[in-house]
């Protein structure tokens, strides 16, 4: 056990020594290295919900976001399709590695503002509202091509800088209880509070339906709440704080497969 | 080994295991309902008296939020037209009103069994009467705790 | 103004035997509007449900549900339905104000 654990941090040293060598940061760690995703801390009726195409609710959202596809809009005269033809396709893996590095606007971008920036700079639409219906449900569409595979993002390079921000965002202590998302998703997930039992706050699952909006919610509507839950102050949904934090969220969950659209309480 | 801090993943998944949906024992029918609930049966009851038995309502016994609960309701009934189910009728005890559903049947239908989601403002009774063509009238009623209310109805 | 009835889904199984009894299984868009709720503003955000589903086979009701508030939003409704013959199903939700939905799917037999 003990040689083990010698091991593991001589491992551990090697790779920062090698990251150092090459010039680079040195790897993050995890403090969860084998994550559970949240539908691990859902009732069997929520996931029967969640596991039927049918009767997931979500699924609304996923044939308006279809239709949305395929619709022209803006000046253009362009729908998605005349650029990225079949969703089946050209959208599979895509949630799987976003937020992602977009070097010619040289900042991470998440998959919802990617799609305005498609929008507006592309079609000459205008940008829909982050966690809007319309955005929400084309998102949902994008996701659910990448339904099973792992998340993979790609924090190497010029995209650290991003993902270190939301790191520091995420081990922040904030808000009157003077929590940080881990005091509540790495020290006490499978506890409960009061009525909820805690996760470990995974992204994989959004998209999701939830049943307590009854409505699809996007990620950082989700993250919204959980700063007001510690009577903190939230930033805008789709400014660089809660992107940022989202690109982090992805790699807590690197390897869990993409569960959207979900169904959470 | 120690106990872990924090449960296993087995903990948590057997945790869960204990919500599954399941057929709700019934509680005895007479007791005191409220107000409202009770004006809402006895709307349906007229001047008879409903008999325990038919019917079986599936719900989760817990219910993790209680703007999304779904149920199942089913009544024994051959479905023909001499003998067949006509209504279903779904009460809720502590909801702002009372009325949750009316469900019409016909044999046509061939099996008397109904399938919805519905919102629960906080942990109560479900009451269900199911109203036969020959005017015979059956009655269950279920307990199911919820966790986070409903906005209700 | 009443909120738009979504798109509706409806599902049958795929294969069907004559005399057996199926499953049909609904679902539409629809925010179910309680009339107890508050705006922002404190103002009560007027009711506005589906209050009534309709199957119809061939023309004629085989079964309806009457909703109340207490349906949740995005109504899901299953019932059964015993397939004798072929023939065409037509839904309809309708909602407080009269405005309605309607949706067919014709049932097939193997
Ligand atoms: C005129 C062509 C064009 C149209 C129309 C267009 N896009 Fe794009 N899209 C692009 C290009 C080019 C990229 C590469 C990234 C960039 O330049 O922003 C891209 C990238 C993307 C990506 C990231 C793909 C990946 O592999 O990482 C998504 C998601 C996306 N678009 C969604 C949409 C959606 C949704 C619409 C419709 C609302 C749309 N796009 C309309 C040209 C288009
Ligand atoms: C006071 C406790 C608390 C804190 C602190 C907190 N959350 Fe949460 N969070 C919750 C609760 C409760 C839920 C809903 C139940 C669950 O999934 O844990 C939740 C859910 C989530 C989910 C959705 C998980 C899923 O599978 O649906 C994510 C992601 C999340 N939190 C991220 C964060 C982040 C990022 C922070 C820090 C900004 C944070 N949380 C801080 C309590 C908290």
């Amino acid at each position: 056990m003990r040689r083990a654990a010698l091991v593991g941090i001589g491992a551990a040293a090697l790779v920062a020594a090698v990251a150092l060598a090459q010039g680079g940061p040195p790897e993050p760690q995890r403090q969860i290295p084998n994550p559970m995703s949240g539908r691990h801390f859902a009732t069997p009726e929520t996931l029967a919900i969640q596991d039927d195409d049918f009767l997931n609710p979500a699924f609304l959202w996923v044939e308006e976001g279809e239709e949305a596809w395929n619709r022209v809009e803006g000046t253009s005269g362009q729908s998605c399709a005349s650029c990225h033809q079949d969703a089946r396709e050209t959208m599979r893996g895509v949630r799987a590695r976003m937020p992602a590095y977009h070097p010619r606007l040289q900042r991470v971008v998440t998959l919802e503002q990617q799609v305005n920036i498609c929008r507006t700079e592309r079609m000459g639409a205008p940008a829909l509202p982050i966690d809007s219906r319309p955005l929400n449900a084309i998102t949902t569409f994008i996701a659910l091509q990448s339904r099973g595979m792992p998340v993979n993002v790609d924090i190497s390079g010029p995209a650290r800088p991003f993902f270190d921000a939301g790191e520091r965002f995420y081990n922040t202590r904030r808000g009157q209880l003077d929590m940080r998302c881990g005091s509540c998703h790495e020290d006490n997930y499978g506890r409960y509070l009061r009525a909820d039992l805690l996760s470990q706050g995974m992204s994989n699952g959004f998209p999701t339906y939830r049943l307590k909006e009854q409505r699809v919610i996007s990620l950082q509507f989700r993250l919204q709440g959980c700063v007001n839950d510690v009577r903190g102050e939230a930033p805008p949904m789709g400014g660089e704080e809660f992107t940022n934090l989202e690109f982090y969220l992805a790699w807590r969950a690197q390897g869990l497969p993409v569960e959207s659209p979900s169904v959470r309480r | 080994m120690t106990t872990p801090r924090t449960p296993t993943r087995r903990g948590v998944l057997a945790l869960a295991a204990a919500g599954a949906a399941v057929a709700i024992l019934p509680l005895p029918a007479s007791a005191q309902l409220s107000a409202g609930a009770q004006a809402a049966v006895d709307r349906v009851r007229g001047s008879r008296t409903p008999q325990e038995g038919r019917i079986t309502l599936r719900a989760p016994p817990i219910a993790e939020n209680g703007n999304t609960v779904p149920i199942t309701v089913s009544v024994e009934s051959p479905m023909t037209a001499a003998d067949h189910v006509q209504r279903i009728h779904v009460f809720a005890d502590k909801n702002p009103t009372p009325d949750v559903a009316v469900f019409h049947l016909t044999p046509a239908t061939g099996r008397a069994q109904v399938d919805t989601r519905i919102r629960l403002g906080q942990t109560q009774d479900l009451i269900v009467l199911a109203e036969m063509n020959d005017g015979s009238l059956f009655i269950t009623r279920a307990e199911v705790k919820v966790t986070i209310g409903g906005c209700g109805g | 103004m009443a909120a738009p009835i979504g798109q509706p889904r409806v599902r049958l199984p795929a294969q069907v035997r004559a005399g057996e009894i199926i499953e049909i299984r609904t679902l539409i868009s629809h925010v179910m509007e309680t009339g107890q709720r508050r705006d922002q503003a404190g103002n009560v955000i007027p009711r506005d449900i589906i209050r009534r589903f309709e199957a119809k086979f061939e023309g004629e009701l085989v079964f309806a549900m009457d909703l109340a508030p207490a349906i949740s939003a995005n109504p899901y409704i299953a019932f059964q339905f015993k397939a004798e013959r072929p023939g065409r199903f037509e839904f309809t939700w309708t909602n407080d104000a009269g405005e309605s939905r309607t949706a067919t799917q014709d049932l097939r037999l193997a």
